[in-house]
């Protein structure tokens, strides 16, 4: 036991020696939480603070918006250099590594006392879990969690000649379905592409599919080592760039992240990939029959995580941080997990919340809200490692440069191990 | 106290509130800045440590850093003769009457009005692949269809494009108020001597509007090394870095990355390169220009 340990053992003791006293006095807990998606989040949360009160009168839930994910994590670390940080705050899955670099949150362990505790922890999917340990320890709480999937316009499949209810299940049946949805007019010019996935601002994450079905790993549990010269994700980023180049099934250059929902409802696109959170904004949106299917298969089904995590702050008082981890047990509860999956278009983050009669209402008239939780047994932990925004950069530039074939893969993906190579080896 | 001396105190006193808040917001960073740079950034384990000149020479060696650089450059030279050529020309017409003179004006006036996070939305749909406006129109003389946004050569230019639209009708303003002051007897006596209505511009109005040009210039130059939100919003100054401009790089060094000196350092730059050119204005600029 280090001394840091030994410390905060301590303090449990005194926390929970001093526990009731300081529930009755009133704990604030400030909490800082982004807004990635549409609809009426801000709504949605301050009811949820509402709820929490009324059945807990000896805390006070002070939920503050904070901008995007990337204004969130500045305001929040800028909070805690200057000394007073929120109590909790909803930040990256992908951040730990970069919180816990910082000093900036503890572990959830320390407040994980009785079997019920456990056995809620127990309860998320995996999946999500392995972005929220390290070491061990366990630093985050699922709470916004989205993935991967394939959306695809059935009209154009039915035009094509194609069975309508039949995503591509694999790598080559998405090259053959997409010579078949890619028309063309005389002058040569594509007047609608066969798939696109976005390759704008974090092309990493959309990659991370191909490379887990291609069967690589990018980075070690412990942050600290990256595989980007691994043969598969060469043979993967390969494939990509091929569906552009050589099928001529996917658009040149880099696809914008942002308009791709509407190049998908213009009929300009017959299959895309993005987040399950876009399912809400599809569904509203689309003017035809659509599906939702889990990416298809290269050597085996793959798809990042994504999203975001509860964190609890180190600087806060005992007593807020054991009343911020009270709120975050009754927010993740499956009856509410499964309630914000529904408003939201997130995943719900554990088994039990599909179980609820509500998601299964849901569910029954919209199997679509499914496929996530279907496809998450095959979902790894979304790319982080220490530095991480300086190493996904470096990722990220490599990634686009070769899409723009101003580098071959292997040479684009060798450059960018080496930069993370570098910006890594401290971390050893 | 005399009362030259009582004057004197209740002019600083005056200036007093001012002074402070420059020197807070305004001064005090800069300094920091400049120490900053000359140190390491402190992380959990390893405090803050005097690192000399280290920072600018992992700076120097940073590729991103040259590419950030040469964009911005590419940038200004992009941005500034054009915004201002087309900010005169439209301050010109604007001036003289003509019918539906306050629409036309308005219209002139109204992207300098729009959020620029507003205008980058609207721009992104505009330089949308195949149904995007400027394919459509390209589409209907039968030009090629370009990723615009998606592609290394195209990208910055879609950019500056932006500026350009957003920054001409501002500039615009200044020199209608302008051309408002000079007096309409010197056109009627140009007309007169027989002078072309371009020969009256080039030797008669735009000697006149040298104070406003020099205004305007140095807020463009500014401009073009501060102006970063249509990036984030655009390309997130991709692809592979050819939108990167210097602020947009420093922000995230500084802001997604944590690495507070190399950020420092960065700024220094910055503000190097900035009091470069307000010296270059204003000492050798301001000599050639013509004020009544």
């Amino acid at each position: 036991m280090d001394r840091r340990e030994f410390l905060a053992g301590t303090a449990a003791l005194a926390g929970m020696a001093a526990a009731s006293p300081a529930a009755a006095q009133a704990a604030e807990v400030s909490f800082f939480y982004p807004v990635a998606v549409g609809g009426p989040i801000t709504k949605l949360i301050d009811s949820y603070a509402v709820d929490f009160e009324k059945e807990n009168p000896g805390i006070k839930v002070r939920p503050i918006y904070a901008g995007t994910y990337q204004e969130t994590i500045v305001k929040a670390l800028t909070a805690h250099k200057s000394g007073t940080p929120p109590v909790t705050s909803v930040l990256l899955s992908t951040d730990m590594f970069t919180l816990i670099d910082e000093d900036a949150i503890v572990p959830f362990d320390e407040f994980i006392t009785t079997d019920a505790d456990r056995a809620w922890l127990r309860g998320f999917f995996p999946a999500f879990m392995e972005n929220s340990q390290t070491g061990g320890k366990t630093w985050g709480i699922p709470f916004q969690r989205s993935t991967v999937v394939q959306y695809w316009n059935k009209d154009l499949f039915r035009e094509a000649g194609l069975d309508p209810e039949k995503p591509p299940q694999t790598w080559a049946e998405l090259v053959e379905f997409g010579l078949k949805l890619t028309k063309r007019d005389a002058s040569g010019a594509t007047t609608q592409w066969g798939v696109q996935i976005p390759s704008s601002g974090f092309p990493y994450w959309l990659f991370q599919g191909l490379s887990t079905q291609a069967g690589a790993i990018l980075a070690n549990p412990a942050g600290n080592r990256t595989d980007f010269t691994n043969a598969s994700v060469v043979e993967a980023l390969q494939y990509w760039i091929d569906l552009a180049q050589k099928h001529r099934v996917h658009p040149t250059g880099i696809v914008e992240w942002g308009t791709t929902p509407r190049d998908f409802f213009e009929r300009k696109v017959a299959m895309m990939w993005t987040t399950t959170g876009n399912l809400t904004n599809v569904r509203t949106n689309a003017k035809f029959p659509f599906g939702v299917a889990m990416l298809p298969a290269g050597k085996r089904r793959g798809s990042p995580t994504g999203g975001g995590n509860f964190y609890i702050s180190k600087k806060a008082t005992r007593a807020q941080q054991e009343a911020a981890f009270r709120f975050i047990r009754w927010i993740t509860t499956p009856e509410r997990a499964a309630q914000w999956g529904i408003d939201t278009g997130y995943v719900a983050v554990s088994p039990a919340s599909y179980e609820t009669a509500a998601m299964k209402a849901y569910a029954a008239e919209f199997p679509p809200a499914l496929v996530a939780r279907d496809q998450l047994p095959h979902a790894v932990a979304e790319f982080s490692t220490h530095e991480n925004q300086r190493v996904t950069k470096a990722f990220n530039d490599g990634l686009q440069a070769a899409i723009l074939g101003s580098k071959p893969a292997a040479q684009a993906m060798a450059e960018a191990q080496a930069e993370a190579e570098r910006i890594l080896r401290p971390y050893r | 106290m005399t009362a030259y001396q009582r004057a004197t105190l209740h002019g600083w006193l005056l200036l007093l509130p001012a002074m402070v808040f420059l020197a807070l917001f305004t001064h005090w960073p800069a300094v920091a800045s400049i120490i900053e740079s000359f140190y390491s950034t402190p992380r959990t384990r390893r405090p803050s440590r005097f690192v000399g000149l280290d920072n600018y020479e992992g700076m120097i060696a940073d590729p991103i850093f040259w590419r950030a650089l040469t964009n911005n450059l590419w940038f200004a030279i992009g941005t500034i003769p054009l915004s201002i050529g087309l900010a005169i020309l439209m301050a010109v017409w604007v001036n003289d009457r003509i019918k539906g003179q306050s629409l036309v004006r308005m219209a002139f006036f109204t992207p300098t009005i729009l959020p620029m996070i507003a205008v980058a939305n609207i721009w992104l749909f505009f330089f949308t692949p195949q149904y995007g406006l400027i394919e459509q129109v390209i589409g209907m003389f039968g030009g090629s269809a370009t990723n615009w946004l998606g592609s290394k050569d195209t990208a910055l230019y879609a950019v500056i494009v932006v500026a350009i639209w957003k920054e001409a009708g501002f500039f615009m303003i200044f020199y209608l108020a302008a051309l408002q002051g000079i007096s309409p007897s010197l056109g009627e006596a140009a007309a007169i001597e027989g002078a072309s209505r371009w020969y009256y511009f080039r030797r008669v109005l735009f000697p006149l509007l040298m104070p406003t040009t020099l205004f305007v210039l140095i807020n463009a130059m500014i401009n073009a090394f501060r102006m970063v939100d249509h990036i984030v919003v655009m390309t997130r100054g991709g692809p592979d870095n050819a939108t990167t401009l210097l602020l947009f790089y420093i922000y995230q060094v500084g802001f997604s990355f944590w690495d507070t000196a190399y950020a420092a350092t960065l700024t220094c730059v910055l503000l190097a390169i900035l009091a470069i050119m307000a010296l270059l204005q204003y000492g050798w600029l301001e000599q050639r220009t013509h004020y009544r």
